[in-house]
């Protein structure tokens, strides 16, 4: 059921100069991978990319056979990729329910009523909470619905700009035990994020970008103990 | 108090009624495709013209005929956005306001060509009103405006709750790009959204005729207040621009009633004025309407 | 007697077409360089007429005046009186987003309409102001009065090209493109952007007031169909979009070259069969409406575009 994504030489940008230039990384069928560093580095730009959201100039992105640059954003769910977007991931006028039910839309799951089990049982916090406007539910909440839209299609990949970002330590973990979760469902993740080390602790694999290119990449351990990442992302101190 | 309702709440609720229908489609124009549609008006004016056209060859009640009228606004809806909008899209909005600035006109003077410009009734002769509870008269038509418009109301609440069109539609008009990365099928929506706003024209310009008569600048001349309607609605919201268009039909209506002694509050002729001073003061202090529809 | 006929058409030709350069002049102030979408041109052109007409016509008792001042002083209150006007209306909506400020001055444009036609005791409401002075109507008669009133248009046309020119180019102009472009970082730069904005809108409406006094001149009589938003709002915008929005003299090519072609069509139409002919008007304002979609979709830079730094807008 999954596949692997492999990105290969893949430069893009908005129009102007490249932003993100040879990037290069692979993620295994059913693992999570993060993508780390500083600010301006081209990580949402990468998966932006992915997304077809940017304007690719070189390389290509494949997902198990499937080559997916050139593929138009609303082609790339029915193909099995989902994306929740950094801010503005819920459509806040609609209720969760609706907003789950939106996800649907462009590649139907054979067994709706199912997948929304599933994906409630992944997200309890919603259960209660399905006929609110999602624009009124607290960060964290808005979080879970734009995941849990995500997942309604029954994507392979999941592809996540910063989801902790603004978040209390307290959703933060529960987020990350989430795309635990997730992963435990067989789907592959992909996401960006800025908490490093927690990042790091549940990621299979990470890829640190420096100014648009690929700088290191290793398993969430060893980069965990590398000692430029250390210094750069994790404070110094173990 | 039957003076008050006979004469002003039952043509005040018909012009609401008339309002409300047109505005919906420009809400949802403004909210999905981003732009404040100018020829929405004519559009109107086209239905109501098609109507009249389809009277000359059927000579039953106008409002059975009101099909042919959708089917040409809706035609012609689909048609200038293809061939006129669809092109700009890219572009800053505002070169599609100007263009549907020129559609406004290319409407009214096609009507203008085909049918002239004189004033034309759909019906002729007068209809004796309905007497309710022995004090209350209304006209037929009043109250079929008012029952169908309330219909639709309902009908439009189902679609855009409870269909996977209607829904998609929300989604778009609360965030397009997100309604993109989710894989909505953006062309879709669009074209329903024509087809809808261009079926209720053709019904607000259908009433619009039969209340008074019909003539070239019949559209145009509602624009305004069902723009106002719109706005007070909230853009994206038209269940919020059905109620606005009742708000404002009222608001124009009652100002002129007596209220305070025996003059008329506002004079009559000024009424169609209420509608703009409402329409600047809700873009000034609350451009985002009464609920909470979107800011361009 | 062909020869002067044809002769007599250009002059009346060049004198719309003057009035309609300085409404296009006027408007890329507004709209080229501020920006600023107003569609309530036939407000302010209205507000001029009447200005200059009231103060310029021998007492009557059917409308406010009395005052038979010379024409020029006609003008210039023409200008003040719009240009105040103007700035009325600018204080509320300009800090509006483009289309909700072409509603509130379509707005504004028919609420003016309907103070002209209601007011009897200042306008004569419908039945509208006549006897409104010519300049130099102690020196030329008959036609030649003609010939002199395009003289005085023009002079006024060259006028405003000259004041706006150097307007564009200046300090001033400069910001204000800035801010048209961006505004964002404009302001970010300490342009104080609702000023700016402001003041190229009185501008623009105090030049839209002078174009109106001069068609309520040359006309003789004014009336409130004078403020038909077809003929003035609607006209205008297509003649600054084909001449070119940002260039000065685009927006005076464009004026001329939309008024000929318009007034130009008349000829060719009255030529049809009497049933069509009844119908000309429609035919040009079909062709017109849909010369717009093509400058729109085909020639989007107009006749002369405007020169460097081009348009650019961020996409909303």
């Amino acid at each position: 059921m999954t596949e692997q994504l492999a990105v290969a030489g893949l430069s893009a940008g908005y129009g102007g100069p490249p932003i993100i230039e040879d990037i290069s990384l692979t993620v295994e069928a059913g693992e999570i991978a993060v993508v780390l560093g500083p600010n301006g580095a081209g990580k949402s730009t990468l998966l932006k990319s992915i997304f077809a959201l940017t304007s690719v100039s070189a390389g290509s992105i494949r997902l198990g056979d499937r080559e997916l640059s050139g593929c138009k954003t609303s082609a790339l769910v029915p193909l099995g990729v989902s994306a929740v977007p950094q801010n503005k991931n819920v459509f806040a006028s609609m209720t969760v329910d609706e907003n789950l039910d939106v996800g649907t839309y462009a590649a139907p799951p054979p067994d709706q009523k199912a997948t929304r089990e599933k994906v409630l049982a992944l997200f309890p916090d919603l259960k209660d909470k399905l006929k609110q406007p999602a624009g009124e539910l607290s960060g964290g909440q808005r979080q879970m619905v734009a995941m849990g839209r995500a997942l309604m299609s029954e994507p392979k990949l999941v592809l996540l700009d910063e989801p902790t970002a603004g978040l209390s330590p307290a959703y933060l973990e529960r987020i990350f035990d989430l795309l635990l979760d997730i992963r435990k469902t067989g789907i592959t993740v992909l996401m960006v994020e800025q908490n490093a080390r927690q990042a790091l602790q549940i990621a299979d694999h990470g890829h640190i970008l420096v100014n648009g290119r690929n700088h290191l990449s290793g398993t969430g351990q060893e980069l965990l103990a590398d000692e430029d990442v250390r210094r750069l992302f994790l404070g110094g101190a173990a | 108090m039957s003076e008050f309702v006979n004469f002003y709440l039952f043509p005040a609720l018909t012009i609401g009624s008339i309002y409300a229908l047109g505005a919906v489609g420009i809400s949802m124009i403004f909210g999905i495709l981003r732009f404040a549609h100018f020829a929405h008006g004519d559009l109107m004016t086209l239905g109501a013209y098609g109507i009249m056209a389809a009277t000359a060859l059927m000579p039953v009640n106008p409002l059975l005929l009101v099909p042919f009228g959708m089917a040409l606004t809706i035609f012609s809806a689909l048609f200038v956005d293809r061939f006129f909008y669809r092109p700009l899209r890219d572009l800053p909005t505002i070169y599609t306001v100007i263009s549907s600035f020129g559609i406004a006109l290319v409407f009214r003077s096609m009507i203008q060509l085909i049918w002239g410009s004189e004033n034309q009734v759909l019906v002729a002769g007068v209809r004796p009103p309905l007497v309710l509870f022995d004090t209350i008269r209304v006209s037929v038509l009043h109250l079929q405006a008012i029952v169908t418009t309330a219909i639709i109301a309902v009908l439009l609440h189902y679609f855009l709750t409870a269909t996977k069109t209607g829904r998609s539609m929300r989604a778009v008009a609360d965030d397009p790009e997100l309604a993109e990365v989710s894989g909505l099928d953006t062309a879709k929506v669009v074209r329903w959204t024509w087809i809808i706003g261009a079926a209720l024209a053709a019904v607000a310009g259908a009433f619009a005729a039969l209340n008074t008569s019909a003539h070239p600048n019949l559209g145009w001349n509602l624009l305004l207040p069902m723009f106002a309607a719109a706005i007070l609605g909230g853009i994206g919201k038209p269940m919020g621009a059905m109620a606005g268009g009742f708000i404002i039909g009222m608001a124009e209506e009652l100002s002129s009633y007596h209220w305070i002694g025996d003059e008329a509050l506002i004079s009559p002729s000024y009424k169609t004025a209420i509608a703009f001073v409402i329409m600047i003061g809700l873009l000034i202090f609350r451009p985002q309407g009464l609920f909470k529809g979107r800011l361009l | 007697m062909e020869l002067t006929g044809l002769f007599f058409y250009i002059v009346s030709l060049l004198i719309l077409g003057g009035i309609y350069a300085l409404l296009c002049l006027a408007l890329n102030v507004q709209w080229g360089m501020g920006g600023l979408f107003n569609a309530g041109i036939a407000g302010f052109y209205g507000v001029g007429a009447y200005t200059s007409a009231i103060l310029t016509t021998a007492a009557s008792g059917r409308h406010l005046g009395g005052f038979s001042m010379p024409v020029p002083m006609g003008l210039v209150g023409a200008a003040i009186v719009a240009g105040v006007t103007g700035w009325a209306v600018a204080r509320i909506c300009v800090r509006l987003k483009s289309d909700y400020l072409a509603m509130a001055s379509i707005g504004i444009a028919e609420i003016l309409r309907l103070v002209f036609v209601n007011e009897s005791w200042l306008t004569n409401g419908s039945l509208g102001v006549s006897r409104i002075p010519r300049p130099f109507a102690d020196f030329t008669t008959g036609r030649m009065s003609d010939v002199a009133f395009l003289g005085f248009v023009w002079v006024i046309v060259l006028l405003v090209y000259v004041a706006t020119t150097r307007l564009y180019d200046s300090p001033w102009g400069r910001s204000l493109r800035a801010i048209r472009d961006n505004e964002t970082s404009a302001s970010a730069a300490g342009k104080n952007v609702e000023k700016f904005r402001v003041q190229t809108f009185v501008i623009g409406c105090a030049v839209m007031g002078i174009a109106g006094g001069l068609s309520a001149h040359y006309f003789r009589f004014l009336s409130p169909t004078a403020t038909d938003p077809l003929l003035t709002t609607f006209l205008v915008w297509v003649m600054l979009m084909a001449g070119g929005s940002g260039n000065n003299r685009g927006a005076i090519l464009g004026a001329l070259s939309i008024w000929t072609i318009w007034s130009v069509t008349e000829i060719f139409t009255n030529r049809l069969p009497p049933e069509w002919a009844t119908r000309s008007s429609f035919i040009r304002m079909l062709l017109v409406g849909l010369l717009l979609q093509v400058v729109l979709q085909r020639f989007r830079a107009g006749l002369l575009p405007e020169k460097s730094p081009p348009v650019r807008f961020r996409k909303d």
